[in-house]
């Protein structure tokens, strides 16, 4: 079946307006942003929402900028922003180079970091960079708004933090004075979702790690993230050899199940593989290779 | 005959004859006017979905219909209890719930007792909107026992294997062909195992052996199929609006299936979409939108959706070929046998010629001269959807040509050889041409050598083995694969060759209107082709007469000759044989009229471009233009020659043409990923004459991006459980421009000798000839990791598999 069941259809003026219409119309109601995840499912009827409502007007969502010392970006922002925000190249090119492996440039046009975010897809490219940068995300509902950083944000596949009734507004990531990040990904085809991808970001400080963060999609990592790898770095020179272990311990966390975009055994390999692949690249532009 | 001379060009600016010029079907294309089977809308019109199985296999309990009968806008819902009950002429079965598949088996309409695949036709609803139809689906309710699947062909004969077909009396899933064979055999048996044993036991040879798979693949064609029906209650006509390459045959099978009068059926194939061998086939939804008019006696739609399209409708391929070469040390090729397992799904529905159950398999022998070959090719039925005519195969030949050449390179890498010395060293010389293969095929004409040295000079072969060389020294991994490959197109010689008894003979049609314009009437039908171009070529370069005047007419029987349709690269070689045939009769005819309004003797006059003239006076002369004036004015004309200038032709062709081409693949390998980059892909393509080069190289272009689709990413696996992997866009990966080289394309012409103007057929080549260059370059690539064969498609998983010496079984779920 390719064809959605019958479905209403509601366009929010606001965030509140949006919120109360999830109230309004209880918890079979969804909201749509790119609607490139959501409509698909409609349309295999793996979803079949009563109400969509629209959150394509909310300007208050779109956009990305510097707060302080954290980059904000709004929920309604759409993949093709991401990929062109010169902000984001400045501080994490790691966006870039992930956003120019997300899908194709009609998805990319459409859909949202809020969405993508949400729909919390195993295979989701920039749940690996939040998990790498250790974002928060912001959740609004009627009574308030709160913060969870993005590694408590997913339950598991398909499931996060978003409740019945509320909205992720935006992302936030710290700024990192000094980081070199990067991203690698394997996919089939251009356009395809990854077989497994690696987001990273290093700072290299008088010779040592003194921070990082690994993020890993498709390969089963809890949370998206390595904490161990982090923790092996942190504090060590970045050597071939302490970012081959490295790697190796973030692929040794990881449990990958077998699909047709390979078997258990290669998306493990991929993770250590695409883990070092990054590793090195971020460290080299953290030191200003 | 040598390559094409320049043709004049017209008013317009186009080629009186052969030679590039735009689509005049772009036209309409390009503004987005396209008539599709889904723009066709006539009023009171409703609509049809179908609801299919869930399972591969499981008995049918009960259906229960009445909760969607009852949804507002269901107009019927109908089962395979009611089909039951419409009785129809005899023809393998005797009621509406089975029909005839091409191949002489029968295939449920909607299933009655079992379901046999996921996706299979359990109930249709008509309903007056197409959302209400598919909502209805969900309604109904069926009560399966699910049932044992057998997924695996190779499982298939193991005895205590479920029996699929129990509906024929079946105890195991053998299939029988309509001449009683369980197996199709070609060449000699005998004489092969001898040259094989024989070189087993010779010091100065080699024996290799492979076995080689052809996973199932789908031609995806960007319109999916689909049919709007309506019989005319009063008049008994059925005009049926439908997706098909071969409207002329669909219309003799609704006879038989619906046991209508032929002549108040009238099949219209508007534009299509692509078709690539999907739409050969005369599917269960076609057959209920026929059903669902007669029953509402209003006209009915029915379209099929991605999914359906992709896991119900004809498959490609499924070949499980076991492989022995045997060759001497210094590379001179003795003898090939090879052992098929074909895997036909649960219906028998492929559609091959009657006597070539295997299609054209037989020429797996590939473009080399040796004594000895033999294959057997053994079908059976799994759990799976039928078909196997489908994606641009040549009926089987993309399967042989991907058999040898890959067998080829394996038997290089055993010697230890260059395989493109290996493949010179045994190509069929131009001198032995017509040339007699072992299992019996007479290639018409080659130049084989000359095709592969261009092919290596484009490429740079020489340079490109030392570069790959230099970067093996440094861990670096690029791989060149090879293909020579050759096709046997143009079905066929009607003594020979026919579908369910129709002969593969084309009629056609000329008309030249009395100001010299002309419509030429098909029985092939385009698919995005190009034949409304090609056609009018063909009559402007026999008759003079500019393509722009030429309309070509096609897809309606009952404004078109019959004729078998478009499909095995036969349009050119067939009907467009019949083109030229029946313009050189208007030509003929044009003759005697110039000749009495010249007042000179037929033999008198000479041929020139669009005109008859006195011999030694060709100022005296009478244009095709003024000629066909002539025909319908009032000359008195000669004895015995009627008014007009109208002529009708039917080709037998006498052979199959044998295109053939020679294409260099360049890859680097990332062994850390498996990722495969295709780097340069050359393609040298003799297809005789060319019509039209622009069209010609838009066909290629084409096929080669499907090759590289089905070398690295197409595929249709199952599980178990009879789970169909690759049924969505999203599973089943087709090739982008992203995966495209530049095609670097190159060619040598030499003409068909048999043909009336030499051309050999095209649409399939790069199809046919692909798959094979991109496969051994990357495991050229991979080679230093003793890796000496894996199975399409070489997906990253796949090679890294490779790599490590753990091949993934690509037919079945990843494991
Ligand atoms: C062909 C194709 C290829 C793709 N390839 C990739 C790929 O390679 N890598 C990758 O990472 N992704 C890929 N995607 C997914 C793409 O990134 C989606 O756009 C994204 O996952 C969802 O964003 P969206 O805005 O379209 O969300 P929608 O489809 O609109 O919504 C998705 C879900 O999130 C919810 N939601 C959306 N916004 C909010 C919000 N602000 N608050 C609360 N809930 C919300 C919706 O209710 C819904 O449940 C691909 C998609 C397609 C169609």
């Amino acid at each position: 079946m390719q064809t959605p069941a019958p479905v209403d259809y509601a366009r929010a003026t606001s965030v509140d307006h949006a919120l109360q219409l999830l109230d309004q119309h209880g918890e079979d109601a969804r909201v749509i942003a790119g609607g490139h995840s959501l409509i698909p499912m409609m349309r295999l009827r793996i979803a079949s929402p009563t109400t969509l409502i629209d959150l394509n007007d909310l300007d208050e969502l779109k956009g990305i900028r510097v707060e302080g010392n954290e980059i904000v970006i709004g929920a309604m922002a759409r993949h093709a922003e991401v990929l062109d925000s010169p902000i984001l190249a400045e501080h994490y090119p790691v966006f870039r180079e992930a956003e120019k492996l997300i899908a194709d440039p009609v998805v990319r046009n459409r859909g949202t970091v809020g969405g993508s975010m949400c729909q919390a897809d195993p295979s989701e490219d920039l749940s690996a960079v939040g998990s790498a940068l250790r974002g928060t995300v912001v959740i609004r509902s009627k009574s308030g708004s709160r913060t969870v950083p993005i590694r408590e944000f997913h339950f598991g596949p398909y499931m996060t933090q978003v409740a019945d009734g509320e909205i992720l507004t935006e992302v936030r990531f710290p700024i990192r004075p000094g980081a070199g990040s990067a991203y690698e990904k394997v996919e089939r085809r251009v356009g395809d979702w990854p077989v497994a991808s690696a987001g990273v970001f290093v700072v290299v400080k008088d010779g040592v790690v003194s921070d990082c963060g690994i993020g890993l999609t498709a390969v089963g990592a809890e949370h998206f993230s390595a904490p161990e790898a982090e923790e092996f770095l942190i504090g060590k020179a970045p050597t071939e050899d302490n970012l081959a272990e490295a790697a190796k311990i973030a692929a040794d966390s990881c449990n990958p199940i077998s699909d047709q975009r390979g078997p258990a055994d290669y998306k493990k390999h991929l993770a250590q593989e695409l883990t070092l692949r990054a590793l090195r690249r971020a460290s080299a532009a953290s030191q200003g290779a | 005959m040598t390559a094409v001379e320049e043709a004049p060009v017209s008013a317009a600016g186009n080629p009186i004859g052969f030679g590039s010029m735009k689509r005049k079907e772009d036209q309409r294309f390009v503004r987005g006017q396209g008539n599709y089977v889904d723009d066709v809308n006539l009023p009171g019109m409703l609509h049809g979905a179908i609801l299919r199985s869930p399972h591969a296999h499981a008995k049918i309990l009960s259906i229960d219909t009445s909760r969607a009968e009852a949804h507002p806008g269901v107009v019927a819902v109908i089962t395979g209890k009611i089909l039951e009950g419409i009785p129809r002429p005899e023809l393998l079965g005797d009621n509406f719930a089975w029909m005839p598949t091409l191949s002489y088996d029968t295939q449920a309409v909607l299933a009655t007792d079992k379901v046999r695949f996921q996706g299979q036709e359990v109930a249709f609803v008509i309903a007056t909107d197409r959302y209400t139809a598919k909502d209805a689906l969900e309604l109904i309710d069926v009560d399966y026992e699910p049932l044992p699947a057998v997924m695996d062909a190779k499982k298939a004969m193991d005895s205590g294997a479920p029996v699929i077909r129990d509906d024929k009396g079946q105890t195991d899933n053998s299939i029988t062909d309509v001449m009683g064979n369980k197996f199709w055999e070609s060449g000699n048996a005998i004489g092969t195992q001898e040259a094989i044993e024989k070189a087993k036991a010779d010091p100065n040879c080699v024996v290799v052996t492979q076995d080689i798979m052809y996973p199932r693949v789908h031609p995806a064609p960007m319109e999916t199929c689909g049919s709007v029906a309506y019989l005319d209650p009063v008049s008994g006509q059925l005009t049926l609006w439908t997706t098909s390459q071969a409207p002329h045959a669909h219309r003799t099978v609704y006879a038989m299936v619906a046991g209508l009068p032929e002549h108040k059926i009238r099949i219209i194939s508007p534009d299509v979409g692509g078709g690539f061998g999907n739409k050969v086939g005369v599917y269960p939804g076609y057959v209920l939108s026929v059903v669902g008019s007669i029953v509402t006696g209003k006209p009915v739609k029915w379209m099929e959706d991605r999914s359906e399209n992709l896991m119900s409708t004809s498959f490609a391929r499924d070949y499980h070929m076991a492989g022995t070469i045997a060759a001497t040390k210094d590379g001179q090729i003795l003898a090939v046998d090879v052992d098929v397992l074909a895997d036909h799904g649960a219906f028998n529905g492929v559609a091959q010629p009657t006597k070539f159950p295997a299609g054209f398999f037989h020429i797996f022998t590939g473009s080399y001269d040796y004594p000895h070959a033999h294959c057997k090719v053994t079908p059976v039925y799994t759990n799976k959807a039928p078909g196997g005519v489908a994606y641009a195969c040549s009926f089987r030949i993309t399967e042989a040509a991907y058999f040898i050449e890959r067998l080829v390179d394996c038997l290089a890498a055993e010697l230890g050889m260059d395989p493109a010395e290996l493949r010179l060293k045994n190509l069929i010389k131009p001198e032995q041409f017509p040339y007699e293969t072992p299992t019996g095929w007479v290639y018409d004409s080659g130049q084989y050598e000359k095709t592969m040295r261009l092919a290596m000079e484009m490429v740079g072969y020489d340079e490109l083995r030392k570069e790959q060389a230099e970067k093996r020294a440094r861990g670096e991994y690029m791989g060149i694969g090879i293909s020579f490959f050759t096709e046997g197109v143009g079905a066929g010689p009607r003594k020979d060759m026919d579908i369910l008894g129709l002969g593969m003979a084309d009629g056609i049609e000329l008309r030249v209107h009395p100001t010299g314009k002309a419509q030429l009437r098909l029985s092939v039908q385009t698919q995005g082709q190009g034949h409304e171009t090609t056609y009018a070529q063909i009559v402007a370069h026999e008759l003079g007469i500019p393509p722009e005047d030429i309309e070509v007419i096609h897809g309606d029987t009952d404004n078109t000759p019959f004729g078998l349709g478009t499909y095995g690269s036969r349009s050119t070689p067939v009907s467009g044989a019949a083109a030229a045939v029946v313009s050189r009769k208007v030509r003929d005819k044009a003759r005697l009229i110039a000749a009495a309004a010249l007042e000179c003797s037929p033999d008198d006059l000479e041929w020139s471009l669009g005109k008859w003239s006195v011999k030694g006076d060709p100022d005296r002369a009478k244009t095709i233009q003024e000629i066909a004036l002539l025909s319908h004015g009032s000359l008195e004309l000669p004895e015995g020659v009627e008014g007009h200038l109208d002529a009708t032709a039917v080709y037998n062709p006498p052979n199959l043409t044998y295109p053939y081409g020679c294409y260099i693949c360049v890859v680097d390998v990332d062994p850390g990923t498996g990722q495969v980059k295709i780097r340069r892909f050359v393609a040298v393509d003799d297809c005789g004459t060319r019509i039209n080069p622009m069209i010609v190289e838009g066909q290629v272009h084409g096929g080669l991006a499907d090759g590289v689709g089905m070398a690295l990413m197409e595929l249709i696996a199952f599980d178990e459980d009879g789970n169909c992997l690759g049924g969505s866009f999203m599973d089943y990966l087709l090739p982008t421009a992203m995966e495209c080289p530049d095609w670097e394309l190159g060619e040598t012409v030499t003409p068909s000798p048999h043909h009336p103007i030499g051309a050999k057929g095209v649409g399939e080549s790069a199809t046919v000839g692909s798959p094979a260059a991109v496969v051994n370059a990357v495991i050229d690539a991979i080679s230093p990791f003793g890796v000496r064969h894996a199975d399409m498609p070489l997906t990253p998983a796949n090679v890294w598999r490779a790599i490590q010496g753990n091949p993934v079984r690509v037919d079945m779920a990843v494991e």
